[in-house]
């Protein structure tokens, strides 16, 4: 059970922690960095919850360990919005009622965003097979079309 | 111009920002000095003594603070008083794989989970049940002494009318069986809790669940501390849909830890984990037996149902009673028999999932209606508009009908989807169907017996306005929250974002029996109601003087109360809320609601199935099915459902929407199944949920009949859409391609086999599902045969397997 020093670009800040070299980014981010925001639902890569950006990039942080990704720039939920300000997406989960009891929201975020970044009018079946990766038990993926098509136009 | 201000508006929720942000606290998010983490054993088998349980070399364990095993909590719990069969770890006997034995608290995870392993734990098998057939025939085997007759768990026969003059009566007669397969609820949230005592005697328990007020009655019992001196706060539940509405292994083992070592203790399943906490959805074989005239006016029906209800109770008393009660609330039936069998079974047990019960006999019920109209050559959709239970009625069985909304629902759908026109019209291969259903707004009686409110809320108005609603609601996802946020605003006339709203927490808001049976918006909304309405009062009459006009001319709307005669007549609320202050002294109020009396029978029984209000619905199913390969495409769910007032919108097609996809999961991809005991696929890999790629294109549509009990006219959204969805993609594949499914899910390897395309013998059916009961010549060593399978091979399915069992 050694730790050891890691420095990762969390959110646009430098971060160091120690860590146990095994432990995940989804471990490092909840459990060293407080980043909570960021879920998990499996710990196998089957459900989404976890996802993060690495690079722009979505990625399952519980199947990343924080060794992989070097100084890549790594985004969380709470890194979507700019200072006060919230995202597009964010508003436009709130106002579709996209976001029922959350818990997936954060991942669903994440990878909304990355769609948005490389493609600024998604059809509804690109934005299907963009969150396809992300289980949502609550909501019937409507509303989160909704909200995609609704941030799209405001991004 | 709408006559209200916030009712019936697409707002945001209140509580939508912190998840959105990542700011939301939920169980696992919660991060404690000191803390602790838990990891439970749990059993490796079946049906087995426990000789002996050691847990010396793990608590010698590096980094291992504290085991409890059951004889530390032998205390016998359960979220039903009445059927109490559980402990919170096994003592004993173990009664399912995965069932908890012993709890380890640690300084980090690593340390509790190496240290399972170093448990010893000595069993003896016994011999496992693993069917409803083999529970109701071995006498030799018990899983529970408590059980009279072989494994049953409970057993209820009631009759209604005049069963034999309705059966005489009718001009033709329907007697099929069906199957519906279990399945779990999968939130994706895994179950959480941390518990923290401190040295004031005091314990918090913060935890994912449904039911906080259930559980802290709970703990008092098993932790032997009084309840005075515990809190319950019902953390954010990342989702449940019934699935934390029971009291759980891991909430008394974090409590017991942290009384132990006087550290904070937290314990977060993972996902294999909740396969085995499950409740979840029970399988239920059913025969019905239902006799019409030659115009389908129904003249009796005789339900059976058989349910499997894993090892131990559960809601099951409930859920037995629920898979009868229903049925008669949506169309006329004169005469009704109802006859109910839950057993055990060596698998985990069972529980109330969306739909607790009604799911089941509905999709039976409505499968075998499309027969009759078949049969007697009408339509299914006008058929079911003519036989419709009338508002304001009793149905055979007693139950009260207000409001309802049903055929509006069928009249909605036939002009969203073009039924009529489509049904039986569609090129083969291409079907579509229809189903209706109903749903409680919250069940008439409570968990325990009491004369007490079901729903309590207290409102506070600040000398800035503010408003702080308090009510033991568990937000689950639903919406609660903006419920309790909806309905003050509402009254008060302020806006939702001034409402802060504390919900959950047993020590600061008074008592709402929990979010389960679709009770929140019904009960606690007219709870809230009655709190704000009393605070409106004193706000308006401090107003009243000082506009110089009548109390009963102002109106309360965007923080003004003003003259409805002369809008430019106003003072703010906060003035308002001052003047009332100064008179009045602190603005605080309370409300609480329980049902009327009166709304059921009297008869033993008749506790299970009235409620203060039913929701309607009806969906039409629109499907694909390919002749060659088998596989079922579901293109479109259209639902309508009577929710008697749209409080929110957004919310309510939400919570439609989301239970169509939940239905649709349930009838094509999801099955909770075992091989020798051991659950066959849990994980979420295995255990397929359908994905944004999977799920069908979904349309709500939201009918209001205005209730006149409901607050502002609401009934319960959240249960009643999932059941009409279920039977009318069964309807619309009969539509598609000629073939009953009487059992689910419908798999595509079924349909093969239907169309004789599984093997090369060619041989086709026009119904897949079962023909009855075993025939009571279960080999009694098979089970522990099967016990050491473990290859696919050497496992024959038996979903719906009513055909004797055969040899392994």
């Amino acid at each position: 059970m050694t730790k050891e020093l890691l420095t990762l670009r969390v959110n646009g800040e430098a971060r160091t922690v120690a860590a146990e070299p095994h432990h995940t980014l989804l471990e490092v981010l909840r459990e060293e960095l407080g980043l909570t925001g960021t879920k998990h639902g499996c710990e196998l890569g089957e459900c989404g919850a976890c996802t993060v950006l690495v690079d722009g990039a979505p990625v399952l942080s519980c199947l990343t360990l924080p060794v992989a990704i070097g100084d890549a720039d790594v985004t969380t939920v709470e890194g979507l919005a700019r200072g006060a300000e919230l995202h597009p997406l964010q508003t436009a989960f709130a106002e579709e009622g996209a976001a029922q009891c959350g818990y997936c929201t954060p991942g669903m975020l994440m990878a909304a965003k990355a769609l948005l970044d490389e493609n600024g009018h998604p059809t509804r079946a690109e934005i299907a097979q963009a969150i396809s990766g992300n289980l949502c038990r609550c909501t019937g993926y409507t509303a989160i079309y909704e909200a995609v098509e609704k941030a799209a136009k405001s991004v | 111009m709408s006559e209200f201000s916030v009712i019936g508006r697409r707002l945001p929720k209140v509580n939508a920002w912190a998840h959105l942000t990542g700011q939301a606290r939920y169980a696992d998010d919660l991060f404690l000095p000191r803390m602790l983490y838990g990891r439970l054993l749990r059993a490796t088998r079946p049906h087995a003594r426990i000789r002996r349980l050691d847990v010396t070399r793990a608590l010698a364990h590096p980094g291992v603070v504290a085991i409890v095993t059951g004889a530390d909590m032998p205390e016998k719990m359960g979220i039903m008083p009445s059927t109490q069969d559980e402990t919170a770890l096994a003592v004993d006997k173990v009664r399912y794989v995965g069932e908890p034995v012993a709890a380890i608290a640690a300084t980090d995870e690593d340390a509790a989970f190496d240290a399972l392993s170093l448990i010893d734990v000595d069993y003896e098998d016994l011999e496992p049940i693993f069917t409803i057939e083999e529970a109701l025939e071995r006498e030799d085997v018990k899983i529970h002494d408590t059980s009279k007759r072989a494994n049953v768990f409970k057993e209820v026969h009631l009759s209604f009318g005049d069963l034999e003059a309705g059966f005489a009566a009718a001009d033709h007669v329907r007697d099929d069986w069906f199957f519906f397969e279990g399945n779990t609820h999968a939130p994706i949230e895994t179950h959480s809790a941390v518990a923290s005592y401190g040295a004031d005697d005091k314990l918090t328990l913060w935890t994912a669940t449904q039911v906080p007020h259930y559980l802290h009655r709970e703990l008092e019992k098993v932790l032997g501390l009084p309840r005075s001196r515990i809190r319950v706060v019902a953390t954010p539940n990342g989702g449940a849909f019934g699935g934390k509405s029971d009291p759980f292994a891991h909430e008394f083992a974090a409590a017991l830890l942290s009384l132990r070592t006087g550290r904070p203790v937290k314990f977060t399943l993972d996902r294999e984990e909740v396969f085995y906490a499950h409740r979840g959805r029970h399988p239920v074989k059913m025969r019905i037996r239902t006799g019409v005239k030659k115009d389908g006016e129904i003249t009796a029906v005789h339900y059976q149902s058989f349910l499997d209800g894993g090892a131990y109770a559960s809601y099951g008393i409930a859920t037995t009673y629920y898979t009868g009660a229903l049925l008669t609330v949506t169309y006329r039936i004169p005469a009704y028999k109802f006859d109910g069998v839950r057993v055990y079974t060596n698998k985990p047990p069972c529980g109330p999932k969306r739909g607790h019960g009604t799911t089941q006999p509905r999709y039976g019920f409505e499968c075998q209606l499309d027969k009759i109209a078949v049969d007697l050559g009408l339509d299914p959709l006008e058929y079911r508009k003519r036989i419709l239970q009338p508002p304001n009625s009793r149905t055979v069985n007693e139950l009260r009908i207000t409001s309802m909304g049903l055929g509006e629902c069928l009249d909605a759908l036939q002009r969203a989807t073009k039924f009529s026109e489509k049904h039986g019209q569609l090129p083969r291969g291409k079907g579509i169907g229809i189903a209706g259903s109903a749903y409680i707004s919250g069940a008439g009686l409570p968990i325990y017996w009491n004369e007490m409110p079901h729903s309590g809320a207290e409102i506070r108005i600040d000398r800035g306005g503010g408003v702080t609603v308090m009510c033991g609601t568990s937000e689950i996802g639903q919406g609660s929250d903006m419920v309790l946020a909806s309905v003050t605003a509402e009254a008060l006339g302020v806006l939702p974002e001034d409402v802060h709203v504390v919900s959950g927490d047993t020590s600061l808001a008074p008592v709402d029996l929990g979010s389960y049976s679709s009770r929140v918006t019904f009960m606690a909304g007219n709870a809230t109601k009655d709190a704000a309405m009393k605070l409106r009062a004193l706000v308006v009459e401090a107003a009243a003087e000082k506009l110089g006009v009548p109390a009963e001319r102002l109106l309360t709307a965007y923080r003004r109360v003003y003259d409805h005669d002369d809008p430019s007549k106003f003072v703010t609320f906060t003035d308002a809320a001052v003047l009332a202050e100064s008179r009045h002294g602190t603005l605080v109020a309370a409300g609480s609601y329980k049902p009327p009396k009166g709304i059921g029978g009297t008869f033993k029984g008749a506790g299970v199935g009235p409620s203060p209000a039913y929701s309607y619905q009806a969906t039409v199913a629109e499907v694909s099915v390919d002749v060659e390969t088998g596989t079922l495409t579901v293109d479109k769910l259209t639902t309508a459902h009577d929710c008697g007032r749209a409080l929110n919108p957004a919310n309510v097609e939400g919570q439609v929407e989301g239970s169509a996809y939940m239905g649709y999961g349930e009838i094509v991809v999801e099955e909770q199944v075992f091989r020798g005991g051991l659950h066959k696929k849990p994980s979420l890999l295995d255990y397929k949920l359908p994905t944004s790629l999977d799920t069908p294109a979904l349309e709500a549509i939201v009918v209001e009949s205005v209730d006149a009990e409901g607050p502002f006219g609401a009934k319960e959204a959240g249960e009643g859409p999932l059941n009409p969805v279920i039977p009318a993609i069964a309807n619309a594949v009969y539509d598609a391609i000629g073939v009953r499914f009487d059992e689910t899910p419908i798999t595509a390897e079924k349909i093969l086999d239907a169309l004789g395309l599984r093997d090369n013998r060619r041989v086709t059916k026009d119904r897949i599902g079962p023909d009855g009961l075993g025939d009571g010549k279960a080999d009694p060593k098979r089970a522990l045969r099967r016990l050491g399978a473990t290859t696919d091979a050497r496992e024959r399915k038996t979903v719906g397997g009513l055909r004797p069992p055969a040899p392994d």
